[in-house]
């Protein structure tokens, strides 16, 4: 297995290196989309490679080769490929999506001479996160995307983007401090950013210390994931970007956050003290989101409305804290990146034939666009959890999982499940009936749809109902990554191997430090005696 | 358990809570440059955090240089170093947001959320199907002042 761990750093280094190349090619439109194709494809490759690696344990890699707590390590377990693939996927499609849009629009100029660099750089943070080791590396992944989205977010710079960007990068800068605030604590009481020696550590600090600093990390990861009182950003922000960076954003970004959010709680705060509290979180976010998806008149708001509310059901997994409810939770968080984008995808082409997403000004699209009201039909019922699409198998797993903890309030968040489904399905068939059936209120302008754009498009939904015929087995992967994630020493002897140290080279723990010692002193002790100190400045 | 001796300097610990107030306060404007300036003092308050965290000042981390026993812990110095650049980088871009806005708008301020103005305004118009009779008298509800108060932040001439 381990000749194989040069696969590791992969999905990071190569969308970097392809956006500098397509920066650098910045005159020859031509060239930047078939590297930036290229990468995309090669990281989905890379992605799928090591769902089969890490199925046999993490594969983890030193950065520079200095050992685990010492050096910066990418740790690639199952659930990490499993969003890096199931990311990569997604992203590559919406990359054509893009190219069609943008060859259909025949603006080769300004805008897309940036789009391809910006667009690999999100690319490179969204794998960073996923496979990060520590936490500050952590926090690099989340500043690296959220850059690339506040770019993107913001292309072009006409007044109704700058306006919602605004809110967005301010709100995003806001819990990045938050973040790093969470950090700069976390190394104070601990003497350690690494998560393995982190997972070691923490239990023995003072409880009320490490309670303060997981409420800390979730308030951040919970602004990034759009969790109910924190989610108010989110669906002003989204709906005013081009059709497929609101995709991407509405797949991944919020995931990136939910990825977070169950990386620590599985691997750091295993105490579950919390978990109580994210149970009310999952329940407020699902039905407050679908009740705002409810009132929305506008295809692409309702749509950004059923994304909040259904990061509830993810939540609601991680606050379970059982296998069945994590492995169901992984399940959907993959589910829902594929439907949500590719219903953002969809309303894209709405957008181009109906000349609007208003649901006012829409209508009879089914008549003069019978392929169009198929494509939004198919992930619009999968999204409502209609069985026997994979919405409805994930949504099965979770109420399951629910029903197995058997407690008052599970049961009640078994119920506001349920309900929300049935709104999200109220909400869907609204726009459905709006946009495809009413009669239109004023003729819809001529349009035609091009084959490039549907042609993705097509692609997605089809990984859509792909995932619902691959079910069994990714649910039994889902399900393994939530065992290896119960017990969190898979992990810790993953990353810290059996002497406490990784497999690169660092010669710090000798007591007596050589010319050639790296200039970390504060990890000098291993990390099962935390009390002997850990920085020489406290010691001495 | 004691991990390390976290006394941590006064002074430092005062500068942070300065920065973190002034900073929070300051988020809060309307105007984006006061908001940029909100963000670069958290910013700033998060790396002396960090100082903090390192524990005890001591010398230069370099072999050769410094007793090993002497040094100070140069990791939060490296990692304040990448949040510095991060949020160097920031910085520009929030404040070419600001100067974007200013060229659309000529104002920076935030601006509320459209849609929202409209559902406000839907509600205003919706108020009488369902307030009882009493209530009509009223010349204005509640939604309609609300709409109009709001409309201060209405799009200027580009």
């Amino acid at each position: 297995m381990s000749e194989y761990t040069w696969l590791v750093p992969l999905p990071v280094v190569m969308p970097l290196f392809a956006a500098g190349l397509t920066l650098a090619l910045y005159r020859h439109p031509r060239a930047q989309r078939v590297i930036s194709v290229v990468a995309l494809s090669l990281m989905v490759a890379v992605g799928v490679g090591l769902l089969f690696l890490a199925d046999s344990g993490p594969v983890v890699v030193d950065i520079g080769g200095w050992a685990a707590p010492v050096g910066i390590d990418l740790v690639a377990d199952r659930l990490s490929s499993l969003m890096l693939t199931v990311s990569s996927v997604v992203m590559l499609c919406v990359l054509l999506y893009s190219l069609g849009q943008g060859i259909t629009d025949g603006d080769e100029a300004a805008p897309v001479s940036i789009y391809h660099p910006t667009y690999l750089v999100l690319a490179a943070g969204v794998s960073n996160a996923f496979l990060a080791g520590d936490l500050f590396n952590l926090y690099v992944g989340f500043e690296i995307l959220l850059a690339a989205s506040y770019v993107l977010l913001t292309l072009g710079g006409t007044g109704e983007r700058i306006r919602a960007g605004s809110i967005y990068v301010i709100v995003a800068l806001l819990s990045s401090i938050i973040f790093l605030v969470a950090i700069a604590l976390v190394y104070a009481a601990t003497g350690t950013v690494n998560m393995a020696q982190l997972a070691q550590r923490l239990p023995e600090i003072d409880p009320g210390v490490a309670l303060v600093l997981q409420l800390l990390l979730l308030l951040a990861f919970g602004i990034k994931a759009a969790i109910f009182p924190l989610s108010a950003w989110l669906p002003d922000s989204y709906p005013t970007a081009p059709a497929p960076v609101t995709a991407v954003f509405a797949g991944l970004l919020t995931k990136v956050g939910v990825y977070a959010i169950m990386r620590t709680q599985t691997l750091l705060f295993t105490d579950g003290r919390l978990d109580t509290l994210l149970m009310w979180l999952a329940l407020a976010t699902m039905v407050i989101g679908i009740l705002g998806a409810v009132a929305q008149n506008d295809i692409k708001r309702l749509l950004s409305f059923t994304l909040v509310s259904h990061i509830g059901y993810m939540l609601f997994g991680i606050a379970l804290a059982s296998q069945a409810g994590l492995g169901a939770s992984i399940f959907y968080v993959a589910h829902h990146i594929t439907v949500q984008t590719t219903l953002f995808l969809v309303v894209g082409l709405v957008e181009r034939r109906g000349g609007s997403t208003s649901l006012e000004r829409l209508g009879g699209l089914a008549k003069i666009a019978p392929g169009l009201a198929i494509l939004f039909f198919i992930p619009a019922m999968n999204l409502a959890g209609i069985p026997p699409l994979s919405g409805f198998l994930g949504k099965v797993g979770l109420l399951e999982a629910g029903v197995e903890q058997g407690t008052a309030l599970a049961y009640t968040l078994v119920v506001g499940s349920v309900v929300t489904s049935l709104l999200t399905l109220y909400a869907i068939v609204k726009a459905w009936n709006k946009a495809f059936w009413q009669t239109p209120p004023e003729p819809l302008p001529e349009a035609t749809l091009p084959r490039t754009m549907v042609g993705p498009t097509t692609a997605l939904v089809a990984v859509g109902l792909l995932l619902t015929v691959v079910a069994g087995p990714l649910y039994g992967y889902a399900d393994r990554a939530a065992a290896t994630m119960q017990d969190n020493s898979n992990y810790i002897d993953a990353v810290l191997g059996e002497d406490g140290r990784g497999e690169g080279d660092s010669t710090d723990s000798v007591p007596n430090p050589g010319i050639d010692n790296t200039p970390v002193p504060s990890q000098s002790s291993s990390p099962d005696d935390g009390s002997t100190g850990t920085t020489d400045g406290g010691d001495s | 358990m004691d991990l390390i001796d976290m006394s941590p300097n006064l002074l430092l610990v005062v500068a942070i809570g300065v920065l973190f107030t002034t900073g929070v306060y300051l988020l809060l404007e309307r105007s984006l440059t006061r908001v940029l300036i909100g963000f670069i003092l958290l910013g700033n308050g998060a790396n002396l955090l960090f100082l903090v965290a390192g524990g005890r000042a001591g010398g230069a981390p370099l072999i050769g240089e410094t007793d090993p026993a002497d040094m100070s812990d140069p990791l939060p110095q490296a990692m304040v170093l990448t949040a510095i650049v991060i949020t160097l980088a920031l910085t520009a871009f929030v404040l070419a947001m600001a100067y974007r806005s200013w060229q659309l708008h000529g104002h920076d301020e935030v601006q509320d959320d459209l849609e929202d103005k409209r559902i406000v305004r839907l509600a205003a118009k919706n108020a009488p199907l369902y307030n009882d009779t009493d209530a009509e008298e009223d010349s204005e509800s509640i939604d309609e002042q609300a709409a109009e108060a709001r409309d201060e932040t209405e799009r200027g001439t580009p």
